[in-house]
């Protein structure tokens, strides 16, 4: 193993971002290592998504780095970092809804599909081909998730566990080497989130893929994470492991404290 | 090669210097169209800042008004009483283009609404044609279209008037816009729907007022248009020149659309006067959309348009 | 004898605008159904392939109209691209004013500039006969069965290629920026190079349209066959037809070809004839009734409906 890959997946260094007179994060630092699953807690508003945001290119910070594999990739645009090997959910459900689960799926495979579009209008020949082993690919994953039965069904009509359950799977038929997840179990109820667990465990566990992940239910994140990140006010307040975070006074001051109010 | 760059750099601008006078004239007129513009927009502004719909059919809305207007007076009603059943009708049909095409698409994406609107522009021009028929119709409301002199320029009573009324209409909006509270909650609703429904306000009401003053506001441009040019389909036609001026002004800006529609209606009477013989003349059509594909290049919000910032 | 001349008035009048409104409709569904923007212009890229198509096969008469009308699609292409980069940056109606743009700027400069029609004292372009494997096809003296045929061919390999681009990745990349397009941007769809895509094939099969529709169908033409009127006519289809569907495209054509024949024809038999324009009127609130009615109801049209009959009769008589 080469030092760099033994190195953090990826490193943010000091970022701020801003929006007009509201810093959003500042100067927040934070490590995902190889393999790991990271969760990221905090009170509303502590600048969690924003993270996410900044980290898959949506925001650029005005302050601060974005190392991924030990280079700096501060400034990419959302597909550029895709391509880099980072893929995500969002908090509130981002399926095209009025595609079917399977072409979800398939979408998430686009960056692993190419050639010229002149041979997708032939179709018979290497798009044929390619489609067909991205598909055998994505059908792992439906298997993978049991939701071989809605394969057909639009995203759209869909109840919304399921569909945060199919854009888990949209971000794993990436092949991801980070996966970032906002909130994977918000407004699931108790069965839901069980099964969302042991997916998030299993993916991590079989595939190795690294995990940072947003998420307020303090029993799950106790449960599933490696570590745990706490912002508050845009500010990184602590970090370590979840029975340490658990014990420290600022988190609990902070954050345990304003989620009971 | 000279004798074109000279046509294109020298040529227009010593015409204008040569004679005064027909500059000040090509520039009334310019200002006199560009404000009929500003209305359209404006209306187009209303309904777009209040429920973020793209309305196509603003320029068939001022023709359907102008037709109105003339069938009742062409059937002997008085202009004041017929102004004000139009204004009726403009108002019902705000409130059943609500109830009919916008309450069931509500929270639909933005070009399903937009195709709507495309929808309803033909459904309208066909009925307005339908009840009061289709050849063109003169509009006289009783302001003379006489032209005088005035040092030298020629001047059209009926274009000042247009533009003096044109201009006393903006203000009026600004200060509803500004000062009462419906207007202020018209423009918290564009920012936020949230807001605007604490202020206690609901939706369809706003909707319903901001379609039946974009409604109130094509009655002005029908009448001003149609007592120019005469009332007739091109109208809704020229009247999708307010698409080119939004560009200008940016869509959610009051004092963009009337500013845009200026800039636009002056600009293309000079470059079709002055630049125009040059390619053959007509390019009144097209200057103003391609002025805007220009500015989409350099300042893609617009002059007065606020920066835009998504939220993910 | 009258039998034959009634077939010819069906090539002529309905058959052949059909196959030649569906090749539009299929472009134009390709960009707004299926990947989301609106483009007002349909009618004015449809003249550059017509132009472009008269201007090529009048230079080199040699060559097969079979490719004329394939570079006069490529050349719609290449125009579309220029006015849809600046508007296709941003999110947004922008393409549907610059396709707006577009529509009047290009139908003056082919009325203005007479290098476009070979200097015609007319101002009008005339298909001159071409032949393909030996059958004319084009120009005065090609039969109707002919030129059929030839629109026929054109529209099914058209609709194939349709059919296979939105069926995998180019296709689903298109859906994804029409639905989402900050998930598709995180998937890794890049959107300027994405939507540009689908607006220069769509104007490609404008293009070819546009070339049919001069030398299969109108068999000369000035640029007022192609003013803003059919840019909207070609978008009632894909609306009424049902947006996102290739079978959608050939439904909303055939629809709107045939009303206003329905509406000549069918008051005429019950002896109440309408008066031209009346049935004008009756047409426009027609469309813009449907469209609004289908927008509401059922966005995939047409073609929707028409899945759902399928599936009834299938089943007939049984209920499930």
């Amino acid at each position: 193993m080469t030092a760099e890959a033994a190195g953090p997946l990826l490193e943010v260094e000091g970022v701020s971002v801003r929006f007009g007179a509201l810093l959003a994060l500042s100067g927040v630092s934070l490590n995902v290592q190889r393999g790991e699953i990271l969760a990221i807690i905090g009170p509303n508003g502590a600048g969690k998504t924003t993270l996410l945001n900044v980290i898959s290119g949506f925001y650029h910070p005005y302050e601060g780095r974005i190392l991924f594999e030990g280079r700096d990739r501060t400034r990419l645009s959302p597909p550029d970092v895709a391509e880099l090997g980072v893929a995500r959910t969002f908090q509130n459900v981002a399926l095209f809804k009025g595609m079917s689960v399977l072409d979800n799926l398939m979408t998430g495979r686009l960056l692993k599909m190419g050639g010229h579009f002149l041979l997708d209008a032939i179709w018979w020949g290497p798009a044929r081909r390619q489609e067909l082993a991205n598909r055998a690919f994505v059908e792992r994953v439906i298997d993978f998730l049991e939701i071989q039965s809605i394969r057909k069904t639009p995203a759209g009509k869909l109840p919304y566990g399921l569909q945060k359950r199919v854009e888990l799977g949209r971000a794993l038929a990436a092949e991801p080497k980070l996966l970032l997840l906002d909130e994977p179990m918000a407004g699931m109820n108790v069965e839901e989130k069980e099964d969302m667990s042991r997916f998030i465990l299993d993916v991590n566990g079989e595939f190795g893929t690294t995990i940072a992940l947003i998420e307020h239910d303090m029993g799950v994140v106790m449960d599933i994470s490696d570590r745990v990140a706490v912002l508050d006010y845009g500010r990184k307040i602590a970090d370590g492991p979840p029975e340490h975070v658990r014990k420290d006074a600022a988190v609990l001051d902070a954050y345990l404290g304003a989620g009971h109010d | 090669m000279t004798e074109i760059l000279y046509g294109v750099f020298v040529g227009p601008f010593r015409d204008m210097a040569g004679s005064p006078a027909f500059l000040v004239e090509v520039l009334l007129g310019g200002v006199a169209t560009g404000l009929m513009y500003s209305l359209v927009a404006l209306g187009f502004v209303l309904i777009f800042k209040a429920s973020g719909v793209f309305n196509f059919a603003q320029g068939v809305m001022v023709l359907f008004a102008a037709l109105t207007l003339v069938g009742l007076m062409e059937r002997g009603v008085p202009v004041a009483v017929a102004l004000v059943m139009t204004m009726a009708v403009m108002v019902g049909l705000a409130f059943l283009i609500e109830r009919v095409v916008l309450r069931p698409l509500v929270n639909q994406e933005a070009i399903i609404l937009f195709m709507a609107t495309i929808g309803l522009n033909f459904f309208l021009e066909g009925f307005g044609e339908m009840v009061w028929g289709a050849n063109v119709k003169k509009l006289d409301v009783g302001i003379p279209d006489r032209s005088f002199i005035v040092a030298g320029v020629q001047i059209n009573q009926l274009e000042m008037s247009a533009a003096a009324t044109a201009a006393v209409l903006v203000a009026i909006l600004a200060v509803f816009f500004q000062r009462t509270r419906i207007g202020r909650a018209l423009r918290a609703v564009a920012d936020d729907h949230e807001a605007a429904l604490s202020i206690g306000i609901p939706l369809k009401t706003i909707w319903l007022i901001v379609w039946s003053v974009a409604g109130l506001v094509a009655i002005v441009a029908g009448i001003m248009w149609g007592a120019k040019s005469g009332v007739q389909f091109s109208l809704s036609l020229v009247a999708l020149k307010a698409l080119p001026v939004l560009i200008l002004g940016g869509f959610t800006s009051v004092p963009g659309a009337i500013v845009g529609g200026l800039i636009v209606g002056v600009g293309e009477k000079l470059g079709e006067v002055y630049w125009g013989p040059l390619v053959g003349g007509a390019i009144e059509n097209w200057f103003a959309y391609v002025i805007a594909l220009v500015f989409l290049l350099f300042r893609p919000q617009g002059l007065f348009g606020e920066r835009i910032i998504e939220r993910v | 004898m009258i039998y034959r001349e009634a077939g010819q008035y069906w090539l002529q009048a309905v058959l052949i605008p059909f196959l030649i409104y569906s090749m539009a409709a299929i472009g134009l569904n390709l960009l707004t159904g299926y990947a989301g923007q609106l483009s007002l212009g349909t009618g004015g890229f449809m003249a550059v392939g017509g132009y472009a198509a008269f201007k090529l096969t009048t230079a080199f008469p040699w060559l097969n109209i079979v490719v004329v009308f394939a570079l006069a699609g490529v050349i719609a292409a290449l125009v579309g691209l220029v006015f849809g980069v600046p508007s296709l940056r941003i999110k947004g109606f922008y393409l549907a004013v610059a396709t707006l743009a577009a529509q009047f700027f290009l139908i003056w400069l082919f009325n203005k500039v007479a290098w476009f029609t070979n200097y015609a004292s007319s101002g009008t372009i005339t298909a001159p006969p071409r032949t393909v494997a030996g059958v004319m096809v084009t120009g005065p003296l090609a039969t109707a069965g002919a030129r059929y045929v030839a629109a026929l061919g054109l529209v099914m390999l058209g609709a194939l290629v349709a059919k296979n681009l939105v069926r995998g990745r180019i296709g689903r990349s298109w859906m994804a920026i029409r639905d989402r397009d900050i998930a598709a941007e995180i998937i890794g769809v890049r959107p300027l190079r994405t939507k540009l895509l689908a607006f220069g094939i769509s104007s490609f099969y404008c293009g070819v349209a546009g070339a049919e529709y001069v030398f299969l169908y109108l068999g000369s033409a000035e640029t007022l066959a192609f003013d803003i009127g059919l840019s909207f006519l070609v978008l009632f289809m894909v609306i009424i037809g049902g947006l996102g569907s290739i079978l959608g495209s050939f439904l909303g054509a055939a629809f709107i070809v045939l009303v206003p024949i329905f509406l000549t024809n069918v008051p005429h038999m019950l002896h109440l004839p309408l008066p031209v324009a009346l049935q004008k009127q009756i047409e426009l609130m027609v469309f813009g009734g449907l469209i609004i009615f289908f927008l509401i109801v059922e966005p995939h049209g047409l073609a929707r409906l028409w899945q759902i009959a399928k599936e009834k009769l299938r089943l007939w008589p049984f209920p499930h």
